[in-house]
């Protein structure tokens, strides 16, 4: 036998009468919004970098939603979102061939020379 | 007109700005942690926030006014004694700002009316001679540009979205559109300030323009327009608001966090 609990807290509303989204078992995920990725620039010079992911309909919204998200409290002068599945990661089974080897390699560093004095910020 | 009553115009027009904006602010505040989505939901208490700390500057301004004034029935005055002290038929906001939130369409509807009313006065607000009223006109632009781009995007797409959100906006805007008139009637105290009849062309033009590409029905200009929230006759739901918004300062005076 399957039992339903509701549960309301206090000063919360069911879903039927707060207009927000059907529950779990209603939702289709080919109908769910896409999953983005946001990059916030914190000033002028620096880098891009990844703030975290949100859903929206298309690019605009997602720009709209990044501004609401990640620069309410001024963390950011530009937005670049793109879509999740745009995104291509190494995979993490592969992690032992693409990595490791670089371990004994310690010869890659600049740190075998011996720089003059007169040079300043090495 | 003796400098009295045009001060008492003033102070009128500005807690008629502030009102509006308050009133607006508290109604949409309700979808704190009810959005459709998490994104939308922090999106729409955003705006609030940005329509509270208008309300806030132009009551701090009125409360200024108010305490420099020889005798006034509000004085003391300040922002909270203005938004938390005054009983409905002072206030002076737009009916359509304290209109139930409905559900999403209504919401993003109601936003949009507002928002394209908002930029006009606005932009010409920042020229009256009155350097406070302009100056905080001036801040609150760029504000209410973003809220007319978020909610002219959203009646696009509800409108021109599946068949359930196209007759949602349907039943919104057959709602809502008898109570857009009142902005652009001018109560007493607007004279002299920016006059609201002036806004209207420019109004519909761009509701019209959005509704073409949401593939709305503009409404008929001839529909009955409710009035009376300008000078202090509301409907129903305010006092259910207020009751809400000022429950804690009438009972416990002065309290604070």
């Amino acid at each position: 036998m399957q039992i339903q609990v509701k549960k309301f807290y206090y000063g919360d509303i069911p879903d039927s009468g707060s207009g927000s989204a059907p529950s779990a078992k209603q939702v289709n995920p080919s109908e769910e919004w896409p999953l983005w990725e946001v990059f916030i620039r914190s000033k002028q010079g620096l880098d891009h970098k990844h703030a975290g992911s949100l859903h929206a309909a298309d690019a605009e919204m997602a720009i709209e939603n990044a501004r609401d998200v990640y620069t309410r409290r001024q963390e950011g002068i530009s937005i670049w979102v793109v879509e999740s599945k745009y995104i291509h990661a190494s995979k993490p089974e592969e992690s032992g061939m693409l990595y490791d080897p670089a371990e004994d390699k310690i010869y890659r560093h600049p740190t075998f020379y011996d720089l003059p004095d007169a040079v300043k910020h090495m | 007109m003796s400098a009295h009553t045009s001060n008492q115009a003033l102070i009128d027009y500005t807690l008629h700005l502030a009102d509006s904006s308050l009133i607006m602010a508290q109604r949409s505040s309700e979808w704190c942690g009810h959005g459709p989505v998490l994104e939308q939901d922090i999106a729409i208490t955003n705006i609030s926030l940005d329509l509270l700390g208008q309300a806030r500057h132009f009551y701090q301004y009125a409360a200024g006014l108010i305490n420099q004034s020889a005798d006034h029935t509000l004085k003391p005055a300040t922002e909270d004694s203005l938004a938390y002290l005054r009983d409905e038929r002072a206030f002076k906001n737009l009916l359509l700002t304290e209109l139930p939130k409905g559900d999403w369409a209504q919401t993003i509807l109601k936003h949009f009316f507002f928002s394209v009313y908002q930029s006009l006065l606005y932009t010409r607000l920042q020229t009256v001679p009155d350097k406070d009223l302009a100056a905080i006109a001036a801040k609150s632009l760029k504000e209410v540009a973003y809220h007319v781009k978020w909610s002219s995007e959203w009646v696009i797409r509800l409108g021109d979205g599946t068949a359930e959100s196209h007759q949602r906006m349907l039943t919104a805007i057959e709602e809502l559109w008898p109570y857009t008139g009142e902005m652009f009637r001018a109560a007493d105290y607007e004279t002299g300030m920016v006059d609201p009849s002036t806004l209207h062309a420019g109004w519909l033009k761009e509701v019209q323009d959005v509704f073409a590409e949401a593939t709305l029905p503009m409404s008929s200009e001839s529909v009955y327009m409710h009035v009376g929230g300008k000078t202090g006759l509301h409907t129903e739901n305010l006092g259910y608001m207020l009751a809400e918004l000022q429950y804690l300062q009438r009972a416990y005076p002065g309290a604070e966090w």
